[in-house]
């Protein structure tokens, strides 16, 4: 039973079945499906002492917003977060599975993560998919080395700055940047600063939108500032909300009564012989 | 033509208090021409835990069957059934697996947790997740649909008013999009029961 037949569980890597297939409609003249991408301003910045990321909230489907508040700044390690760009299922993916191969780093190792090695593994993989796996990420955190912000392409280069923005939206926040990042500023005037770019990119990238995330990393701590700030609140609710004039005809009608759940008592009275 | 078009469907799922709705269309289409008017595109995986799955109804139904293969394994394994949040993590996994040959498929997952709280999550073809606090959409009328629940979903409300506006939402929508409608599926889901209805739809 080398190679059972049956697909079992545990498998690693992309499977390539419904290529051929898949290949052969879009000869025929039916288009793939598109992908849910996060049309994207995230940003990070160096302060006086630490990282901070940033990001909006904003996830397209081609024209159509699909969701309003997603979380685009990922856990890596306690020490270290990465903003993500590009086909959210890809940074999503590629963060959740680097920041596992850390996890038991630090387990094998008992030290804290480092970011360079975060940065490395997430190149690597980035690099031997060619630019298939669509994420732009911009990495930050502090480790013993002190703090270290990067940026990653999707086919794989990384630069490392003091300041960098990634996203559709990253001319907006990078014109921010560019005019008023200075070194060694205070954690208030990095927020605000960042909060600035990432609004930017909000107001003038149609890609980005609704809310400003936020993730403060010091030497050993770490602040989420989730929906630090709603610049975008709606303003189109009714406070009655809708009635309708006429029910809905129902042609048919099944009640399944769920069963209620028995709490099993492990070692009470056995049964008797 | 996109080949997400070619069956047609309209999958909604709404949060209430302490109960979830998740309703679909009943049309299974050849692009324009009908093929049946019964279609099942929302499938029980235990009994608190529906998933519905637009797209590609050949490639709907393949994962369907990849879904209750592993949720079997699951509980023979962990004598248990599924968290809703395990249950999306593994259907995202499964779709993920196959970045590079999708299925065409776009699933909606809505369940009861044991502490009797709402789930409910939405993905793309490769399985980036989406969980949202009031409700979810997908399928060919999910323009339409994005519109009609965002002006109506209200948050907290009860099973019955929660079903009115899910199947309001569900046949506005489907009004409106060529490709699905033919009446609908309706499940509410509440901890003591679930109640499916079949709704009466226009026929054109």
């Amino acid at each position: 039973m080398a190679n059972s037949a049956i697909d079992v569980p545990p498998r690693g890597g992309f499977s390539f079945d419904l290529c051929r297939r898949n290949e052969m409609l879009t000869k025929k003249g039916v288009n793939p499906p598109s992908f849910r991408k996060t049309g994207t301003t995230i940003v990070g910045l160096i302060f006086q002492d630490g990282v901070i990321l940033g990001a909006d909230t904003r996830a397209t489907e081609g024209p159509i917003v699909c969701d309003k508040n997603c979380e685009k700044i990922h856990y890596m390690a306690p020490n270290i977060y990465c903003c993500g760009a590009g086909t959210a299922a890809d940074t999503e993916a590629v963060t959740d599975m680097v920041s596992s191969q850390l996890q038991l780093h630090r387990y094998h190792t008992g030290r804290e993560s480092r970011v360079v090695t975060a940065l490395t593994l997430l190149k690597k993989h980035l690099f031997n998919y060619q630019g298939y796996v669509q994420a732009a990420l911009v990495l930050g955190g502090v480790d013993c080395t002190g703090p270290h912000l990067h940026t990653i392409y999707p086919h794989g280069s990384t630069d490392t700055l003091p300041f960098a923005t990634m996203g559709s939206g990253s001319l907006a926040a990078m014109a921010i940047f560019e005019s008023k990042y200075k070194e060694g500023l205070t954690r208030d005037e990095g927020i605000q600063l960042v909060v600035e770019a990432i609004c930017s990119g909000i107001f003038n990238d149609l890609g980005s939108g609704s809310n400003v995330d936020v993730c403060v990393i010091t030497k050993g701590h770490k602040e989420y500032l989730r929906n630090h700030l709603l610049p975008n609140p709606r303003t189109f609710v009714s406070s009655k909300g809708y009635s309708f004039a006429k029910k809905t005809e129902v042609l048919l009608t099944k009640i399944t009564p769920l069963k209620e759940k028995v709490e099993v008592i492990e070692g009470g009275d056995a049964m008797e012989e | 033509m996109s080949i997400s078009e070619y069956n047609g469907s309209a999958l909604v799922a709404m949060v209430g208090k302490n109960c979830f709705a998740i309703a679909s269309d009943r049309r299974l289409g050849v692009q324009l021409q009908t093929i049946a008017t019964d279609f099942q595109r929302i499938y029980k995986i235990h009994d608190r835990l529906l998933v519905g799955l637009a797209g590609l109804a050949t490639d709907a139904q393949t994962l369907y069957q990849r879904l209750v293969f592993r949720h079997k394994l699951y509980q023979l394994r962990e004598e248990r059934d599924m968290k809703p949040e395990t249950f999306a993590s593994l259907v995202s996994a499964l779709l993920y697996e196959k970045r590079f040959g999708p299925y065409f498929c776009q699933p909606v997952i809505a369940g009861l947790s044991d502490e009797d709280k709402p789930f409910i999550c939405t993905m793309d073809s490769i399985g980036a997740k989406e969980l949202a606090k009031d409700f979810v959409v997908a399928g060919t009328a999910s323009e339409s649909l994005y519109g009609a629940c965002e002006a109506m979903f209200k948050p907290d409300m009860e099973p019955e008013e929660l079903f009115e506006t899910v199947s309001q939402a569900l046949l506005a929508s489907v009004d409106r999009d060529c490709l699905s409608g033919w009446g609908g599926h309706v499940y509410i889901v509440t901890p003591t029961e679930i109640k499916e209805r079949i709704l009466k739809g226009r026929m054109d």
